[in-house]
Order: structure tokens, then C-alpha cells, then sequence
């Protein structure tokens, strides 16, 4: 069997993903759970598998443990591999020195040894804070196509969003002509998605020189891909029609759970062709009681439904008991709901329980937006959480003498 | 001590309907399951890591489940899961044509394997009864009490002359003295077996020899009854849940069982015991805007569209608009189009419901849909 891989893929889930507060105090932002059984890096994962890439390195920094233990050995995407597979590659200390990531590039430079293992054509750049389904292997023929040194795959994103992302200029061949990271004044609307297909020996080219510039933030938005422009590379914008989000906020991670539901939903989890594989236990089958209803949600295995749930997404060991009622939020793993409890418009971290009759956000939303409460929290009955805060330890000490609560 | 279990999938076909096609070891039950994950999570959950289990016929789907055994942590370089394939028979006239009829008959033929294994206590058990046995209880139990045998037991009413049975009686303190069935049985409260029992291999290996040398044939009254006149056989007694699947109406019935709170806590609740199961990669169930489902078990991968009452769905289940399911087991993959009205039916896998349909049957006899079946 060769050892050479044609395509290497470099995950990188180092980021602390702070814009997601509380969900990520104690674990990584890829490891954050989504639509009911999966975290978000199951995506890229299974787009690896799904385009045929099984040489995968996943680059952690922040919070690892967690993460580490959901990838382990690979098997849930068919990722346990005698040669390749998915690896997990900490910063780590070497003969002359130790260093952690200092940016992204940095975090690809230091594991250039692991890349040379599989003698790579070409190395995929991934990020593990998107939720999308992409063949990576067209993308690869579109970069094989233009004897590209680098290709980015875009995102038509609105004009009035434009400024929050890296902007590319085209030219007719779709070469890139200019890169703005965060423009105030986007002359495009073609948003970098964060998935690039390098050309190996460019690629390590421009590493070691960014490495050697002490100015160099290490970043590939920043610095590298700047760099390569500016030396004139051959370098591609690769257009991406269809589902993509960034989840990096909590706003648009409960956008991206609603996304899922619906008659026809903007990202269809059931597709045979283009499974999105996890790693789940075996839980018992959910239950539906007596008196329950479950409308337009999706529900997962060792859930306990005999409330209302209505528009939500939850995920496993749920328990939403009798009268308490569910709206338009996101459950995470072993949350439980006690009678008569409301919650609206939120998204609940691990093993956190509601009180009886407590309220949480409003019915309609409010005007401050999702409510987010941490994991691990035991809300005392009756009181009332308010819309757009963010539930933590501290917060839910100043909540058990409520003067405007629930029916205080 | 340590422990090896051999399990007998090949015993008992006492649902033709379910076992036409499958091991009755392999029946699915309770939405993800097969009859096999509830021992074979027992034997697990008391540290037991070194499990063979014997196949007689259509082992087929039961190697399909039990894969490498990597879902009960049995994948391991020492000991984990072994496949003891099926053998001719080399007892009577069709000796060497046949394939082995008895469960005694497999055990004798597995005597070299049991032989050469390191463990020093045996446990022998089928693999198609619904519980959550504290099988580590029992062995402790074992090892205090010192006995030969300890059989785990299931204080139950009985008829008269039941055949599915057998009953075991014991003294106050718990020393087995006979083992019985069939038409020996008087009515009352009694101790059945549960199918499963611990043995010390040295005894279980005097036992075997008398076996082979008298040709017995049946593992009750060969070798526990008699076992139990010259050895020292415990009873262990079990308290929790237990059920065995006797016919059609019964797996129904045991099914239904499932919709109550307390048998689904005596059952996958118990802290430190999980069962466990091959676990597919099924999207969340998906419960659309105009579903009404009540009093129902779900498998992920479901799509429900339309009514679900007093049933259990499989993984896969497609259950269409203004269709109502009532009193129903629908098998992986089933697909109820609109339009349907379906009461005390059991779908097998991949059977299709076409518009319009309306079928019933009764708890009593549930109308069963073969695999593949379209109706």
C-alpha cells in the first residue's frame, strides 16, 4: 500500500471561539454541540471523508480534552486508518524550542513534518467553525484546473454583512486580484470561507518566509495570503453555492439549529449521499408521553418528552416534563425541564436544569435577542431569566431573590 | 475469580414470524435493540470481557450486529468477542448431516474451546430474554457462597404444566434441589430460570464428561437436574424486570411493556448498566409541523408527518400525512404513506404502506407484515 496521499487535510480547532461566551469556557468551539447529535467539527470531518481525503490533522489548542476524546481513533468517520486517518496534533515542545501556536500559519508551519509524512500534492486548510456540506475534492479539481497556487472558496454573502468577513476582488477568470480582511467599504461580495487548497511546495514556500518575518502576526488572512498576492501568485476564488454559516455567535448558532427544521429545511441533515457522520452512545429510544406535543422539532435518542416542544432542536437525555413548554430553542445534552417551566428563544448548556415554573426569554423573542445559559446550572424554581442575557454561576446567584419573578 | 460466557444463539424459535430470517438472538425490540444487547450488556456490565457466542442457524443478521464487538467493548487483543461458527450433529441417524439440535449438544462440542480458555468460572446463557440482570451480584454471590452452580432466578406465577418454563426449587437457603418443566409443574408462585446461570469449569467439565458418556441430550434435566443432586447449585434471585418471548402476541406485548415509565427505568436506567447496542449514525428524529405523536417510543432517522399513538418506531420510520399508527411496532425502515390507518400491526424491516391502506389487527393477534413486504 503507498504511503503518499495525494490531498492532506489541516483542521484548525485551536480558537477559543469567545463570541460563544459561556459554551465555550471549559471546551473548544469545534467541540460545541449542533442539531441535536453533533459537534460543529463532525461537518469539515465528514466533508473529508465524504470527498475522499483520509489524512487529517486536527490542530488543538485551546481546551483540548473534550475534543480529543470526541475524535479519538476516528472510527465514527471511518477515520481510524492504519495509514492516515485523523490525528490530533497539541503544540508540543521540540529540541530547540516550544512555542504554542501563534496563529494559524504558525500552527501549519509547526506541524509541516506531519504533512511531509503523506508526501502531499496538496494540503486543504480547514476551519472548524462552519456549518456546510462541501465536495473539497471539486475544489481540488478546479485548483488542479487552474495551476492555481492557492485557491480560497467563497461565500456570496449580502453587501451590508460583507464587512465582517475577508473579501476577495476576482478578476473574469476568477483569479484573485485583491484580499481585504474586514473591509469598512467591501468592493465584493465574495466572503473567504476559510477552506483553502494549497499546492504543497507554495504553500511551505510562503510558511518559512512568514515564520522568518518577526512583524508577521503568523496568520493565514492577514499574512499569508497578502504575501502570496503580493509576490503574484496564481491564486483562485473557488465560488460555493449552497448551505454555509458561520456559527461563530451565538445568534447564528441557534440560527444555524433552526435551519434544520421545517418542511423544507435550509440544511437537510437526512441526506444518504452526503452523510454527516458522529460519535454517539447508546442511548434508550426517546419517549413521547401521554400528553405531549412535538411539533416541528427534531428530537434524539434518551429523550423524555411530556411537555410542549414546539420549533426546537434538542439533543440527547432531554427531559421536558408535564405542562413546562419548549419554544424555538436549542437543548444541549442532558438538560431537564421541570413542570411548568417555559422556556423561549434560548440555547441551554450541558446537564443544566430549569426549575419548576421558572421562565426563560420571552415568547416573542424579545428585543435583546437568544438567551444563553451555561452548562451544569440548577435554575431554583419560579424565577424569571430575562431575554438576550447570558445565564452563568454568578448571574444565577443574583436570580434566586427575584423581585419580578415568575409569579413572585 | 474470572469469567467466560458462552451464549447459545441458536436456542429457541418460538416466534416462526420473527425467526424466519433471523437468530431469535438477532430479533430487533424497543426501537434500537436486538434481543442479544440485553445479555450481552449484562455480561459487560459486570467486567466480563471475554464472551463467545455459539450460532446454530441464520446467524447471518447476528454477526451483521455484533460486528468486531467494539459497541460492548469487546474488541480486545485478550479475551472480547468470539464467533463459535454452527457443526453437523454427531448423534443419531442424522449424524453428520444434520446440524447439532440441542443446546447440550453445542456446549459438548465447545468442551475444547472452554477447555483451553484461562478463565476458571463459566457462565452459560441464552440470549433472547429482556432484562437487566446484576450478573457482577451474581457472580459475587458465587464466590462467597462457594457454590458449583448459580442460576439467576425470577419469582413468577405459573400455570400448570406450562411449556415454556422451568422452574427450579430450592430450600431456605437457596440450595437448589430440582429443576423441572413442562408437565411436572404445578401451579403457583415459583422460581423460573432466567436462562442464564455461572458454573465453576472444573464442574461444568464433570458434568460434560457424564453428558458424553450417557448421550444426554437436554441441558435442564441433564444437566442441572442432575447436576443438582451431586453438586452444590445456589440460586441467585432476581427482582428487577424480566420477560421472555413465547410467541407473536408476546413480543407484542413485551414490546407495548416499553411505554411504561417504570419498566423503561427498571430496564435501561439503571445507574452503572447501560444497555448497549450497535449504534447506526441516524439523523435526530424529525417531527413536522401537523404531527401528533402520544405515548410512543422513537428511534432517531424517524420523519413523522402524521398521528403515532401506543407505539414504538424504529430507527428509519417514515409515517406520512393524515396517516394515523396506533398500537403499532413499525421496523427499521418502514414507510406508512398518507392517508393510512393502521391499528396492532407489526411491520418487519423496509415494508411499505401504501396510500390510502387501512389494516388492523388485535392485541391478541397482531396482523404481521413480513420483510421487504408491500402492501
Amino acid at each position: 500500500m503507498s504511503k503518499k496521499k495525494e490531498t492532506v487535510a489541516m483542521l484548525l480547532a485551536g480558537g477559543q471561539g469567545s463570541r460563544l461566551y459561556l459554551l465555550t469556557e471549559r471546551i473548544a468551539k469545534p467541540a460545541v454541540s449542533f442539531g441535536g447529535k453533533y459537534r460543529i467539527i463532525d461537518f469539515p470531518l465528514s466533508n473529508c471523508v465524504n470527498s475522499g481525503i483520509d489524512a487529517v490533522g486536527v490542530l488543538t489548542q485551546y481546551q483540548p480534552l473534550l475534543l480529543n476524546e470526541y475524535i479519538g481513533n476516528g472510527v465514527p468517520w471511518d477515520l481510524d486508518r492504519t495509514y492516515g486517518g485523523v490525528m490530533t496534533l497539541p503544540p508540543y515542545q521540540a529540541k530547540t524550542k516550544s512555542d504554542w501556536y501563534k496563529g494559524t500559519a504558525n500552527a501549519i508551519y509547526q506541524n509541516m513534518h506531519f504533512i511531509n509524512r503523506f508526501d502531499p500534492e496538496y494540503v486543504v486548510i480547514l476551519s472548524g467553525d462552519h456549518i456546510y456540506r462541501m465536495e473539497y475534492s471539486k475544489m481540488i479539481q478546479y485548483h488542479k484546473k487552474q495551476n492555481a497556487a492557492c485557491t480560497i472558496a467563497v461565500f456570496d454573502v449580502p453587501l451590508k454583512e460583507a464587512s465582517r468577513f475577508g473579501i476577495m476582488s476576482t478578476d473574469k477568470s476568477g483569479r484573485v486580484t485583491k484580499f481585504e480582511e474586514k473591509p469598512k467599504k467591501p468592493k465584493s461580495t465574495k466572503a473567504s470561507m476559510g477552506v483553502y487548497v494549497f499546492s504543497k511546495d507554495k504553500l511551505f514556500k510562503y510558511l518559512i518566509a512568514d515564520e522568518a518575518d518577526p512583524s508577521s502576526e503568523n496568520d493565514f488572512g492577514k499574512n499569508v495570503i497578502p504575501a502570496m498576492l503580493k509576490a503574484g501568485e496564481r491564486m483562485f476564488a473557488y465560488g460555493f453555492e449552497g448551505y454555509w454559516k458561520d456559527v461563530g455567535t451565538i445568534q447564528s448558532l441557534w440560527e444555524a439549529n433552526m435551519d434544520l427544521l421545517g418542511d423544507a429545511p435550509k440544511l437537510k441533515l437526512l441526506d444518504p449521499d452526503w452523510k454527516i457522520y458522529s460519535r454517539n452512545t447508546a442511548q434508550p429510544p426517546q419517549y413521547i408521553g401521554e400528553n405531549a406535543s412535538v411539533r416541528n422539532s427534531i428530537v434524539t435518542e434518551g429523550c423524555k418528552i411530556c411537555g410542549t416542544v414546539v420549533n426546537s432542536v434538542l439533543s440527547a437525555g432531554v427531559e421536558v416534563e408535564e405542562g413546562a413548554v419548549v419554544r424555538d430553542s436549542v437543548l444541549f445534552e442532558h438538560v431537564t425541564v421541570k413542570k411548568g417551566a417555559r422556556v423561549y428563544y434560548s440555547v441551554i448548556d450541558e446537564r443544566t436544569t430549569v426549575g419548576p415554573r421558572v421562565t426563560v426569554g420571552e415568547p416573542d423573542g424579545g428585543k435583546k435577542g437568544i438567551t444563553l445559559i451555561g452548562a451544569d446550572l440548577n435554575i431554583p424554581g419560579r424565577v424569571k431569566v430575562p431575554s438576550g442575557c447570558r445565564l452563568d454561576d454568578d448571574a444565577l446567584l443574583g436570580l434566586t431573590h427575584p423581585e419580578g419573578g415568575a409569579d413572585a | 475469580m474470572s469469567t467466560i460466557a458462552l451464549l447459545f444463539a441458536g436456542a429457541g424459535n418460538s416466534v416462526p414470524e420473527l425467526t424466519d430470517i433471523r437468530s431469535m438472538a438477532s430479533v430487533p425490540f424497543g426501537c434500537r435493540y436486538r434481543l442479544i444487547d440485553f445479555t450481552l450488556s449484562n455480561l459487560v456490565n459486570a467486567g466480563i470481557s471475554h464472551v463467545a457466542i455459539l450460532t446454530q442457524h441464520n446467524y447471518q443478521s447476528l454477526m451483521d450486529h455484533l460486528g468486531s464487538g467494539k459497541e460492548w467493548d469487546l474488541a480486545r487483543r485478550n479475551g472480547g468477542l468470539d464467533i463459535l461458527p454452527p457443526f453437523f450433529t454427531v448423534m443419531g441417524p442424522q449424524a453428520g448431516v444434520n446440524l447439532f439440535t440441542s443446546s447440550l449438544e453445542g456446549l459438548l462440542n465447545a468442551r475444547n474451546y472452554l477447555e483451553s480458555s484461562s478463565e476458571d468460572t463459566v457462565i452459560l446463557s441464552d440470549c433472547d430474554t429482556v432484562n437487566n440482570l446484576d450478573v457482577g451480584a451474581l457472580l459475587r454471590q458465587h464466590e462467597e457462597t462457594g457454590a458449583d452452580l448459580t442460576i439467576a432466578v425470577y419469582r413468577m406465577m405459573v400455570e400448570a404444566g406450562n411449556r415454556n418454563v422451568e422452574v427450579v426449587r430450592s430450600d431456605g437457603t437457596g440450595r437448589v434441589s430440582d429443576v423441572y418443566s413442562g408437565n411436572d409443574i404445578t401451579s403457583g408462585r415459583k422460581d423460573v430460570s432466567m436462562r442464564l446461570f455461572a458454573v465453576s469449569k472444573r464442574v461444568l467439565l464433570n458434568l460434560l464428561t457424564d453428558v458424553s458418556v450417557h448421550r444426554y441430550t437436554d441441558i435442564v434435566h441433564d444437566l442441572l437436574a442432575r447436576g443438582a443432586k451431586k453438586y452444590d447449585f445456589r440460586i441467585y434471585r432476581h427482582n428487577g424486570y424480566h420477560r421472555m418471548i413465547n410467541s407473536l402476541a408476546e413480543y407484542f406485548d413485551r414490546s407495548m411493556e416499553l411505554l411504561d415509565d417504570n419498566v423503561r427505568e427498571q430496564l435501561f436506567r439503571v445507574p452503572g448498566r447501560p444497555v448497549l447496542t450497535k449504534v447506526h449514525n441516524s439523523v435526530p428524529a424529525d417531527y413536522k409541523e401537523g404531527s401528533l405523536v402520544r405515548n410512543s417510543l422513537i428511534a432517531d432517522g424517524c420523519v413523522i408527518e402524521g398521528n403515532v399513538e401506543n407505539s414504538i418506531l424504529f430507527r428509519g420510520v417514515h409515517v406520512g400525512k393524515n396517516t394515523s399508527v396506533e398500537n403499532c411496532i413499525l421496523m427499521q425502515d418502514t414507510t406508512v404513506e398518507n392517508h393510512v390507518y393502521m391499528n396492532c400491526v407489526i411491520t418487519d424491516k423496509s415494508v411499505r404502506i401504501r396510500e390510502g391502506r387501512v389494516l388492523s389487527g388485535h392485541q391478541t393477534k397482531p396482523f404481521y407484515i413480513g420483510k421487504n413486504g408491500d402492501v
